[in-house]
């Protein structure tokens, strides 16, 4: 079968973000960018299935500026066998990405789109979604185990109180949890070989999509800083204070 | 973070070492400290990533690339915070195993560097004697032909992975009539030779977790194929080496200046006093401001001479200059941000406390200052 693995640029998950001055976004110049966590494990899952000998071959594809090509890359390193650049400077929402994203599956045919459930920037947790939903595709969302069966995929999911597991035909779409898997690290010796792998480069007219964003962003800001605590004399006090003051209970 | 040096492979390298860093080696190596030595299975992990031979031939399992990729790895150890992680990792790939790959032969590389690279044998390298230091060519330690063995006699001071090395590459004189420079040779010893031993595990400072050994060579008997290149030109080949060991101790004090920096930003941010935070205080954020240029200043210069190591262009009176530089700056910086930790900048509970001691040595080995700039200035006089 034949794996495609979204990956997303973005802030380090080691960055402490800041917002920018004029209100507008968040501070992403000189600043360590990343594959998405999430994302990382997606292409793990994906280098694991094509090892186990159940996938031929991972494509590895992102959206974005031309140093998402760098997050690329890295997928490679990891194991993946070809990327795709959708090369643009303009914002993209979730839905304009699962779009990008149904151009290339139509293109590449692939039998399981596997990308994170969210992306630590934004935090959306929509585009898995979305592109399932263009494609008229089964969904595993929030995947903590993904087991690959004659022509379906077992997919647990991760829901309030427990797991649940659903069975997908294929094609289907997976998006990622954190305990699917522990990413690996790419080694060196592969991090010199994937300099040398395919990667192509598309802008999203050749896919046919607007990426005109829906969305106006009116302002970002930092969230309000902590405050101090207090000292209550006793535990009525307290109880008092949480009952009435801070009602929570 | 962008520079005209680095292409993307150089930041993959250095995210997958940081990340390896935070996940494996900052939350470990307290324990490690306290052990005096860092875990074997951590370097063959770092082996497996392919760290232990980045610029070592891909037919022995190394990755082919060049001095900056050092540069980049080196930078990251430093920023570990750990002196004695970095040390032991970087003795083994860029101070002891260089001697092996520049000057062994087909065999010699056949039999190590497989096991080199993967971490599963670890180097050191021993030139320093406790009447030879500084003054390489005064080494006494000496080695005599017998049939088709070598025997050697004499001791080795502070050498580093001396207690745990597997093989180590041993400087020793093959004719005592030849005076100074010339009549010395290298040589791979192997842990089990007869006749060698570990004097003592010597008590330092800091780098804590890096074991550092009195060597002692007693009628010591090694095989004659154990001769590292040409007899009698092994001074020679030691300086090469010096070239890249000095890089690295430089990118390797340059990632310690910006941990530091790093660490102390933070502390003075949330530290309250006088109505307000110390960093509210000009005479605090503007000496830190300053040492954070001077040290973005050095890590330039250092990505320079990365770059003509890497174009081969001779460049020994600049990585001198670098490694003076950088060795005094370290020191600078860390008293400065030990100085504004305060009371907790004397407690062990503080990073900044191990890596002020571990800053010390920075000046002091592989090159101390003083001999540094004597080889600036005797170029400068030239
Ligand atoms: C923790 C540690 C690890 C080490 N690891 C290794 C290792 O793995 N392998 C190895 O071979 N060695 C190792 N060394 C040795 C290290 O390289 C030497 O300590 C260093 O070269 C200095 O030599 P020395 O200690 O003999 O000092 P000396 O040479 O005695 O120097 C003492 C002082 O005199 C100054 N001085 C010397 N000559 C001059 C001069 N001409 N003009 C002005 N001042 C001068 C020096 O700068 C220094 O300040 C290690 C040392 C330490 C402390
Ligand atoms: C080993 C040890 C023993 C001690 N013993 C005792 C004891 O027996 N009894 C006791 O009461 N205390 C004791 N102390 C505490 C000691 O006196 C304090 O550590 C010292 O007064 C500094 O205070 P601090 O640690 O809170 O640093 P801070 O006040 O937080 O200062 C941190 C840094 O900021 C600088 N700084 C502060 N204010 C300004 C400013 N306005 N402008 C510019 N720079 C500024 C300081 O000079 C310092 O470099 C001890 C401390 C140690 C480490």
């Amino acid at each position: 079968m034949k794996i495609l693995v979204p990956v997303k640029r973005v802030v380090d998950y080691n960055v402490k973000v800041r917002v920018k001055a004029d209100g507008s976004g968040v501070e992403t110049a000189n600043v360590k960018m990343s594959m998405n966590p999430f994302d990382e494990i997606a292409v793990e899952e994906a280098v694991r299935l094509k090892e186990k000998g159940v996938a031929e071959e991972v494509v590895v594809v992102s959206m974005g500026v031309s140093q998402c090509q760098e997050t690329i890359r890295t997928a490679l390193a990891m194991g993946g066998d070809r990327g795709i650049l959708v090369e643009t400077d303009d914002e993209l929402e979730p839905l304009a990405v699962a779009k990008m994203l149904k151009g290339l599956a139509e293109k590449e045919s692939p039998d399981m789109v596997i990308l994170g459930k969210q992306a630590i920037d934004d935090d959306a947790n929509q585009t898995g979604q979305m592109f399932a939903a263009l494609m008229g595709w089964g969904q595993g969302t929030f995947a903590s185990e993904v087991d690959i069966q004659d022509g379906s995929i077992q997919v647990t999911r991760e829901i309030d109180g427990g797991a649940e597991t659903v069975k997908l035909k294929l094609p289907a779409v997976v998006t990622t949890d954190l305990r699917l898997n522990e990413p690996r690290y790419a080694k060196l010796p592969n991090i010199m070989k994937a300099k040398k792998k395919q990667l192509d480069t598309l802008s999203p007219a050749d896919l046919g999509v607007d990426t005109t964003p829906r969305l106006k962003t009116v302002k970002v800001a930092e969230p309000p800083k902590r405050q101090g605590g207090i000292k209550v004399a006793d535990v009525a006090e307290l109880v008092d204070k949480l009952k009435n003051e801070a009602k929570v209970i | 973070m962008k520079s005209i040096h680095f292409a993307e492979e150089h930041e993959q390298l250095r995210t997958q070492v940081a990340r390896f860093i935070d996940k494996e080696v900052r939350p470990a190596a307290p324990a490690w400290e306290e052990e005096g030595m860092v875990p074997r299975e951590v370097l063959q992990s770092m082996g497996e990533m392919g760290l232990l031979g980045i610029r070592y031939p891909d037919a022995f399992g190394g990755s082919n690339a060049g001095p900056l990729s050092t540069v980049v790895f080196a930078e990251e150890c430093g920023k570990s915070g750990f002196g004695g992680f970095s040390a032991t990792v970087l003795v083994h790939t860029d101070m002891a195993s260089p001697h092996l790959v520049h000057a062994g032969n087909r065999e010699q590389l056949d039999r190590y560097l497989g096991p080199i690279i993967r971490g599963e044998q670890i180097t050191a390298v021993a030139i320093t004697e406790p009447d030879a230091g500084s003054d390489v060519a005064g080494l006494r330690t000496r080695a005599r032909r017998e049939g088709d063995s070598y025997v050697l006699n004499g001791s080795k001071m502070f050498i580093t992975n001396g207690v745990h090395a597997d093989v180590y590459f041993v400087a020793a004189r093959t004719n005592p009539e030849a005076k100074g420079a010339s009549g010395i040779s290298m040589f791979i010893v192997e842990k089990d030779a007869p006749g060698f031993n570990v004097g003592r595990q010597l008590q330092k400072t800091g780098w804590l977790c890096s074991d550092t050994a009195e060597l002692v060579f007693d009628e010591c008997r090694i095989p004659a194929e154990n001769l590292l290149g040409e007899e009698n030109k092994g001074f020679y080949s030691v300086m090469q080496n010096f070239q890249n060991e000095r890089l690295v101790l430089a990118a390797m004090a340059l990632g310690e200046c910006e941990r530091g920096l790093e660490v102390t930003w933070d502390y003075v941010r949330g530290r309250k006093a006088f109505g307000g935070v110390l960093s509210d205080k000009q005479g605090i954020r503007q000496r830190l401001a300053m040492l954070e240029a001077r040290v973005n200043a050095a890590q330039q210069f250092l990505y320079h001479v990365g770059w003509l190591m890497e174009e081969d262009i001779e460049c020994t009176k600049d990585v001198s200059m670098l490694k003076a530089l950088c060795g005094e700056l370290v020191n600078e910086v860390m008293y400065t941000c030990q100085q504004f930790h305060g009371g907790m900048g004397y407690i062990q509970e503080s990073e900044i406390e191990r890596m002020v001691r571990d800053a010390r040595i920075h000046s002091i080995g592989g090159g101390a200052t003083e001999v540094m700039l004597e080889e600036v200035a005797k170029r400068s006089l030239q």
